[in-house]
């Protein structure tokens, strides 16, 4: 499964960037988005995939039955997923803002405050 | 010795607060610790002067191999009583000079940092440590010399002495490193000094000119001059300190350390022989041309630099003599001279020579001690400075080689000239007629006096008797630059030589110029070429190139655009990573789709499809619903590869997004491309090749074995320790815990921003 994830985690990066890549703000909320599943699918496929083996331990035993899957990287990129989201919502809210204060929804045109 | 070094730095930090608590005598309460430190010093004299060298050691930073290691022999033992000495008296006469100054308190703070980095620079052992207090002195010294820092002129002359010097340090860093390499790993100096085969080194050249340049910018030499009368912005008891016996001599102290073991070879003969003796010239003449006191000073403490610098180069027994002899000659008459020319400035208001006259009466024993030193500085019996003056004829003569003829004509030139310049300050402001000044003159008072008339009478002192600075300062001294033992003896009277003779001409031809100074002068008031070509000039073009080039490469690089930044950074990752892979990567990636069902195609198939219709799409709320497409297919691979928590929380984290996007997304304009088809194309070909790049990051990774996890004992922990059986949450809330109260934080900093935001808003709207 792991090098068909690849083709799949290098196209969500290639859209990621080619959307953060245009000028129009709303566009840049989407490579955000795309850009952070990519990094926590990347993540979570170098760390191994393995089927119907998920990290829980039955009552009564101490360990899984028959093996696990490696619970550290799912718990590095759980946090990621939440940290993620509270990026982006405060994103969203400042590229509205940015909006609404210079009217204006081209980055190019938005350079005056940077020089 | 640890204490002793840094003491001052203690001091440092009570100077302030003593000098606000004590007014008026702080200047002589603080001189106490120098004062110690020079009994101290004193108290080592007979064990050096027995031709002993002691290494004193501290472990500083022993993983590195990084010792506070101390070297006591004759050389840094006559810079640590000299840098002591005259500090001691520094200290009181800054206490009258500054009287009254809001920022004594300051002053003080820094004058000790600088003593103490300046002590430490001279008794290191171990270079690195030596490096640490030589860039100390330099940032040291560049806040004593924009002290008075109101004036823009004072701070531009600072910075340019810190560059200088700095740019210098560097070269120094690198020369001292590749030495330890040459020396075999060795570190210390005694060390360095020890090793046999440096001149072997294949480097040698580059680390002589890379050594040479942190010495050359530090001491002033040609053609980094400049800084050094620009520095005269200090205030005087800075001038007198930095260039009496510190600062400026530290590059001269580094030459003579390094004497032994670096010199000895064409290239350190003649790069030290030829650039001193220019530098020796250059300081003469452009002191005949000054008309300010301290910029004559200035500029005889270059030809001071360049003569020491000289004689180093030389390298014959008798030019090492001549340092030294002279060497703490011009310690001494230097400093008391700078202090006298602060007294005067401080009595009449001016510091110019030529509006000056007739103070014979008012000053006379300011004109005293002046008469002293002057003497001492134009090398006439029986002072000091003529036993400096007189080795110093002799080790020209005696220098072998072209360079014989070259520095004994250059050294009798700048002789002539110093001999009429320390006539017109002995002489200029004392005799003659009485002119008006903008303050009306008294005695200086007796701080600003004890330091210029006790170091005056030294110089007679030594000269009259020169068993007493050969036997316990020079001779030591002598043979740690020399490398072997000598017997130093100084005598006024050679007898009637070659040196006599051009010491006599010099006197005459000197005091003909003198007579004829006011002529002089105007003829190079009609030079103004030197000011033009100067190397002052070359600094200031190379100075205004930085800032081209800092503002060109900032245009390029920081010039604003969000889409310039994110291509700098991908082609950067794609290039670096992109090579790396190439280079270490031997056997073809394995590719191996088999392995894979059907419906996981499909939902992998999903992703990528989103993917690209997200970025092609018109429609705003197509693409958010791709979006939640794509948000939702991950969440089944999780599900899918043995990851149920992170697909539930995928699930709820896709459809708050989807909701904050449909609420916020639609309050924005539509989408809009702004782009060309061809900027289109560039963009694609850039997101492509990090896609690609990650992909075959992603391949090559997957062929590596993975070791063992690190995570096999939080599982056997997780039900007995942690009471749980669900282990990612075990491990979220109790293994790494800290991590999610991080991450707890963040997401509240992040819910405050968007509160604070959607409320300005409100605000807004309610004006």
């Amino acid at each position: 499964m792991e090098p068909l994830m690849a083709f799949v985690v290098g196209g969500l990066f290639a859209a990621s960037i080619y959307m953060m890549l245009r000028r129009s703000l709303v566009k840049l909320v989407i490579g955000l988005i795309l850009l952070s599943n990519a990094a926590n699918l990347l993540i979570f496929t170098v760390s191994g995939m393995q089927r119907g083996l998920p990290p829980l331990i039955a009552p009564g035993d101490t360990l899984p039955a028959g093996g696990w899957a490696d619970p550290l990287p799912q718990a590095l990129v759980l946090t990621a997923i939440v940290i993620g989201f509270g990026v982006l919502a405060f994103a969203v809210v400042l590229i509205h803002r940015a909006y609404v204060v210079v009217k204006e929804d081209d980055l190019e045109k938005m350079r005056s405050t940077d020089t | 010795m640890l204490l002793a070094v840094l003491s001052g730095f203690i001091l440092c930090t009570l100077a302030p607060w003593l000098t606000r608590s004590f007014g008026d005598r702080a200047g002589w309460l603080l001189s106490l610790l120098p004062a110690a430190l020079f009994i101290y010093f004193l108290t080592w004299i007979p064990t050096i002067a027995q031709g002993e060298a002691v290494i004193i050691h501290y472990p500083w930073i022993p993983g590195l191999d990084i010792n506070m290691s101390f070297l006591v022999d004759g050389l840094s033992l006559l810079f640590a009583l000299l840098i002591s000495g005259i500090g001691t008296f520094i200290i009181i006469y800054a206490g009258g000079y500054l009287h009254g100054h809001k920022d004594l308190p300051r002053f003080y703070a820094i004058m000790f940092a600088f003593m103490a980095s300046m002590l430490g620079l001279v008794l290191s052992d171990n270079i690195i440590a030596l490096f640490v207090f030589w860039e100390l002195t330099s940032v040291t010294s560049y806040l004593l010399i924009g002290f008075l820092h109101e004036d823009k002129d004072n701070r531009w002359f600072a910075l340019q002495g810190l560059l200088v010097t700095v740019v210098g340090g560097l070269a120094l860093l690198a020369g001292l490193l590749m030495l330890a390499v040459a020396a075999g790993g060795e570190y210390t100096l005694s060390g360095i000094l020890a090793a046999e085969d440096i001149h072997a080194y294949p480097f040698y050249t580059g680390m002589v000119l890379a050594i040479l340049l942190g010495t050359f910018t530090k001491s002033a030499q040609v053609p980094f001059h400049f800084w050094l009368p620009n520095a005269m912005a200090a205030p005087t008891p800075v001038s007198a300190f930095l260039h009496s016996a510190t600062m400026v001599k530290a590059g001269v102290f580094l030459m003579a350390r390094l004497n032994p073991s670096v010199g000895g070879t064409d290239l350190w003969f003649y790069a030290l022989g030829i650039f001193g003796a220019l530098t020796m010239l250059t300081g003469s003449v452009m002191a005949l041309r000054s008309t300010g006191l301290k910029a004559i000073l200035a500029y005889t403490t270059v030809m001071a630099l360049g003569t020491l610098t000289m004689l180093i180069g030389i390298g014959t027994e008798q030019a090492i003599i001549a340092a030294m002899t002279f060497l703490l000659a011009h310690a001494l008459y230097k400093a008391a001279l700078f202090m006298l020319a602060g007294a005067l400035d401080h009595e009449t208001g001016t510091k110019d020579v030529t509006k000056m006259g007739g103070l014979r009466q008012v000053m006379p024993i300011t004109f005293l001690a002046a008469c002293l030193a002057a003497l001492s500085l134009a090398g006439l019996p029986p002072l000091f400075g003529f036993i400096g003056k007189e080795l110093m004829f002799e080790a020209t003569l005696g220098a072998g080689g072209a360079l014989a003829a070259f520095t004994s004509l250059l050294a009798l030139l700048s002789a002539i000239m110093i001999v009429a310049m320390a006539a017109v300050f002995a002489l200029r402001p004392f005799t003659g007629r009485r002119k008006e000044t903008p303050k009306t003159p008294h005695e200086a008072p007796l701080s600003m006096l004890i330091g210029p008339v006790t170091l005056a009478t030294l110089g007679l002192v030594f000269g009259l008797f020169g068993f007493l600075p050969a036997a316990a300062l020079v001779g030591p001294a002598v043979a740690a630059v020399y490398g072997d033992p000598i017997t130093v003896e100084l005598y006024l009277w050679h007898g009637i030589n070659a040196p006599l003779m051009m010491s006599i001409a010099a006197v005459i031809a000197g005091l003909v110029l003198f007579a004829k100074w006011d002529t002089v002068l105007a003829g190079f008031k009609r030079l103004t070429f030197i000011d033009r070509f100067g190397m002052e000039r070359g600094y200031e073009h190379a100075m205004d190139g930085l800032v081209a080039v800092a503002e060109w490469q900032t245009r390029l690089l920081q010039n604003g655009s969000m889409g310039n930044y994110l291509t700098t950074i991908v082609l950067t990752i794609v290039g670096l990573a992109g090579w790396t892979l190439l280079v270490h990567t031997d056997t073809p990636i394995p590719l191996g789709l088999f392995d894979v069902n059907l419906y996981e195609a499909v939902v992998a198939g999903l992703v990528v499809v989103g993917a690209v219709f997200a970025s092609v799409t018109t429609s705003r709320l197509g693409a958010v619903a791709t979006l939640g497409i794509i948000g939702f297919s991950i969440a089944l691979i999780y599900v899918l590869f043995s990851a149920p928590d992170l697909g539930t929380t995928q699930i709820m984290v896709e459809t708050l997004t989807v909701i904050l996007l449909v609420l916020v997304l639609f309050r924005l304009p539509g989408f809009i491309d702004y782009s060309a088809p061809a900027t289109r194309i560039k963009d694609a070909v850039v997101a492509v090749a990090l896609g690609g790049l990650m992909t075959l990051l992603i391949l090559a990774v997957n062929d590596v074995p993975v070791a063992e996890p690190i995570s096999d004992q939080l599982v056997h922990w997780s039900e007995p320790e942690g009471h749980g059986r669900n282990i990612v949450n075990v491990i979220l809330v109790d293994f790494r815990a800290l991590d999610t109260l991080g991450e707890i934080f963040v997401i509240g900093l992040a819910a405050i921003g968007v509160y604070a935001m959607i409320r300005f808003r409100a605000e807004d709207k309610a004006q």
